[in-house]
């Protein structure tokens, strides 16, 4: 891949420079946190990290507008930061205590937030896709000037209700972002073995849904994409892909030995396109901050992340009795 | 200030493993995100990172040592400028993680050191005098498709990560080297699609092998696999049928939550067309498996992730199959049956065990095949033991146990002295926090309490 083509553009304030900067680290520490606690059997199961894919949540979040909902797969905990939720919660929910989002009876892989407008973390590979265009058909139903951003990976981009959903989304017109996260593997398997489309977002234009690719290690870039499919969606157009190519560092979840791909691609990768790097350099380069200032930041989110990591350990196991609830609504 | 380096948990189901491999040396330094060693887990190996930065102090763990529990110290990095010498040796390893063990540990999942072998060595598919070798599951698993695919030319493994990954269970290793890309084939995640195309495959003349990474993701499939694998051959009068198995671990593993924890067994023994298998030994899993792949009819074979590791003897013979629909009396007692399947027998064969030192003889039979159903065995047993009970993972409400109950209760009334009683998996999904996951699955103790009330003792 090319080397590094960030540059700040004119419009970006120094405040939204170093809000990137904050929401890509916190995910980032919280991430590696998440693997040392996995590391030392805390976490359990499934745990899927985002580790180098930060800019795509945060590029996009900072493109939505409060009310607006997002849905997505397995690999949720920069999804959760990104839109809000208390990193408490989120790392409870990894350890499987009261005290998590779901009082630990989700964990990783199943969490969600009504008030944030998070519908999940959902652990069977494209399911995300029919329930984010769902939700946007609530939205528009409704009519309340709401998107939902349906965020899934280029592996699950080959399952068959992802195109049956572009079909309803936009005979219906429905307010949905079609987020495809390429982070090039969908566990082993790279794109090109999966298939053979040159590019996944072109997909849409079967079924007239207009789309493009996107420099997912850029989160401006993220950004800016963001904004233009937003307003279309908003602008009662219908559906829009946004085909964000990224990478993730580490392995599919914690037990893929990743023996598909070379020490020597992720390093150049995390050498030459890191998305926190990237704008730190601009931070620092355009004068927007010093290194202490940036230390500050760093230091703060350290003991955010670390007040979560306790916070996961204190919280009590669920009670009991927690095994039995929850299975039913209550009829009113 | 030092910081002890700790055997990090890999997978899920990781309670020890092997260090393979330092790849820093003490003094070296060490910066986070460096590879510092390679770790052999229960199912690959894997490259452990620094977490932390500073100069390996002391190695405590030498490369090679097998058997090192998830937690235990195996290094100490101490900051730039610290005397590694002054670094205290810390306790032998296997001490230090002795009650360390990970949260989610199930205490099925350590593989035992001896295979596990029945009381009652009644297989009559083994002649006397055969070569046993112990064996894992995985392993049994793999032969048997190894061998099946060398004897018949028009099989052919397909699935998730089955060929280039090795099988995301590593069930599928070494096929591809032997047996090539046309043979041992990747495909896209796509469920539906890829088990319809095999329906197709198996239409038109050959006999595909459909691994489901779990069977959980078979639900994508549910379609093909009832409306089109089942049916067609009644559906022809007779004149097309989908000779193929659908193959993949089922039920849960640990800690990995209610999407991805289900056993499958009873909904597709619901299901007229479907033959289904559910092996619980090594012996059973490579026989039942070749059986599958002969079988002119769509086979359901549910594994089990827990067991994979597991190992019992395997007779060394040229062509060793188990047919459908013959159980296995792994223990004979005359207080009670117990009847169970899959992973199921883990908990039935504790249980005997522990009844037989108070002095209660329980007959424990594994099922193996569920559709065809051996309920002769049962009835037989159950007219001597005059009680039963039965074991599985899955949900209590339309169950195997269901089924056997009512099957004793049309064939066997007379001969009941005590209702049966069905040890299942709690009827909710299945919860992540280890506590609840616990509670969740049936346990020993459950079916302890089920025979002491079956035997009024
Ligand atoms: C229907 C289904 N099939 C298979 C799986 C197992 N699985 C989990 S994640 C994954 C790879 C998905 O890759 P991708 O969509 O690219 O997302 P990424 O993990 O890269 O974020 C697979 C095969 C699953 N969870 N659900
Ligand atoms: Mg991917």
């Amino acid at each position: 891949m090319a080397a590094r083509k960030t540059t700040k553009k004119p419009n970006v304030s120094k405040d939204e420079l170093l809000h990137y900067y904050r929401e890509m680290l916190m995910i980032r520490r919280f991430e590696e946190k998440a693997g040392q606690l996995y590391g030392m059997g805390l976490i359990g199961g499934f745990c899927h990290l985002y580790i180098g894919q930060e800019a795509v949540v945060v590029g996009l979040e900072a493109a939505a507008n409060e009310g607006d909902k997002r849905v997505t797969s397995y690999r949720d905990h920069g999804h959760m930061l990104a839109c809000g939720m208390d990193p408490k919660g989120v790392m409870a929910e990894l350890t499987g205590r009261e005290g998590g989002y779901s009082k630990g009876k989700g964990g990783s892989m199943h969490m969600f937030s009504k008030d944030r407008h998070f519908y999940g973390g959902h652990g069977i590979v494209a399911a995300q896709v029919p329930i984010g265009a769902g939700l946007a058909f609530a939205d528009r139903y409704l009519d309340n000037g709401r998107v939902t951003f349906t965020y899934f990976g280029d592996g699950a981009a080959n399952q068959g209700q992802v195109y049956e959903t572009y079909n309803m989304a936009k005979i219906w017109d429905l307010p949905v972002v079609f987020v495809i996260e390429n982070n090039q593997y969908a566990m082993g398997t790279s794109v090109k073995r999966a298939t053979k489309s040159p590019s996944l977002w072109e997909r849409g234009a079967a079924y007239g849904i207009p789309g493009e690719e996107v420099d997912g290690m850029d989160v401006l870039a993220v950004k800016e994409a963001g904004d233009k499919a937003v307003a279309h969606c908003r602008a009662g157009k219908g559906p829009y892909i946004l085909e964000i190519k990224t990478y993730r560092y580490r392995g599919h979840s914690m037990s893929d030995p990743a023996k598909y791909r070379t020490r020597e691609e992720v390093q150049k990768m995390r050498e030459e396109r890191d998305p926190i790097e990237g704008v730190r350099q601009i931070l620092l380069t355009g004068n927007h901050a010093t290194e202490d200032e940036l230390k500050g930041i760093d230091k703060e989110i350290k003991e955010i992340v670390n007040a979560a990591a306790e916070f996961s350990k204190e919280s009590p196991e669920p009670a009991l009795d927690e095994l039995w609830t929850d299975i039913y609504a209550e009829a009113g | 200030m030092a910081t002890e380096i700790l055997m990090p948990a890999l997978s899920p189901t990781m309670e020890e493993g092997t260090l393979a491999k330092w790849l820093v040396k003490e003094g070296d330094q060490v910066a986070s995100g460096d590879v510092i060693a390679e770790i052999e887990t229960d199912k690959a190996t894997m490259e452990f990172e620094a977490v932390d930065e500073g100069v390996m102090g002391r190695i405590l763990v030498p490369e090679g040592t097998e058997g090192v529990k998830v937690n235990a110290p195996i290094a100490v990095l101490v900051a730039e400028g610290e005397d590694a010498a002054a670094v205290p040796e810390a306790a032998p390893a296997a001490d230090a993680a002795a009650e360390a063990a990970p949260a989610g540990s199930s205490e099925t999942a350590a593989p035992p050191a001896q295979p596990i072998t029945p009381v009652v060595p009644n297989e009559p598919d083994i002649p006397a005098g055969t070569e046993m070798k112990p064996t894992t599951v995985r392993e049994a698993l793999r032969d048997a498709m190894a061998e099946e695919m060398r004897a018949d030319p028009t099989v052919f493994v397909m699935g998730e990560e089955v060929a280039e990954y090795q099988g995301a269970y590593k069930v599928t290793q070494g096929l591809l080297d032997e047996f090539g890309d046309k043979r041992v084939i990747d495909t896209p995640i796509t469920e539906h699609g890829f088990a319809g195309l095999g329906v197709g495959a198996a239409f038109g003349g050959l006999k595909p092998i459909v691994e489901f990474m779990t069977f959980n993701f078979a639900m994508q499939a549910m379609d093909h696999i009832v409306n089109s694998a089942a049916k067609t051959l009644y559906m022809s009068g007779g004149q097309m049928g989908a000779p193929m198995v659908f193959r993949g671990p089922n039920g849960a593993a640990a800690r990995v939550a209610a999407q991805h924890s289900q056993d499958y067994a009873a909904f597709y023994s619901s299901i007229p067309g479907l033959k289904v298998a559910m092996p619980y030994s090594a012996a059973d899993a490579k026989g039942l498996l070749k059986t599958a792949i002969r079988d002119p009819n769509p086979v359901i074979f549910l594994e089990n992730e827990i067991l994979y590791g597991r190992s019992f003897d395997v007779p060394v013979m040229d062509d060793f199959t188990v047919p459908f629909g013959k159980a296995r009396v792994w223990r004979e007692g005359s207080d009670v049956t117990i009847v169970s399947f899959g992973i199921g027998m883990t908990y039935a064969l504790e249980a005997a065990d522990a009844l037989a030192q108070d002095g209660i003889a329980a007959e424990v039979i594994d099922l193996r095949s569920l559709r065809p159903m051996d309920t002769g065995t049962v009835v037989q047993s159950v007219m001597k033991t005059n009680r039963c009970v039965t074991v599985e993972e899955g949900w209590p409400v339309a169950s195997i146990g269901n089924h056997i109950s009512a099957v004793l209760m049309q064939e066997a009334f007379d001969y009941l002295d005590a209702p049966v009683i069905n040890c299942t998996g709690k009827d909710v999904p299945m919860p992540y926090a280890a506590n609840l996951e616990k509670l969740a699955l049936v346990t020993t103790a459950e079916v302890i309490k089920a025979v002491r009330a079956v035997t009024y003792r």
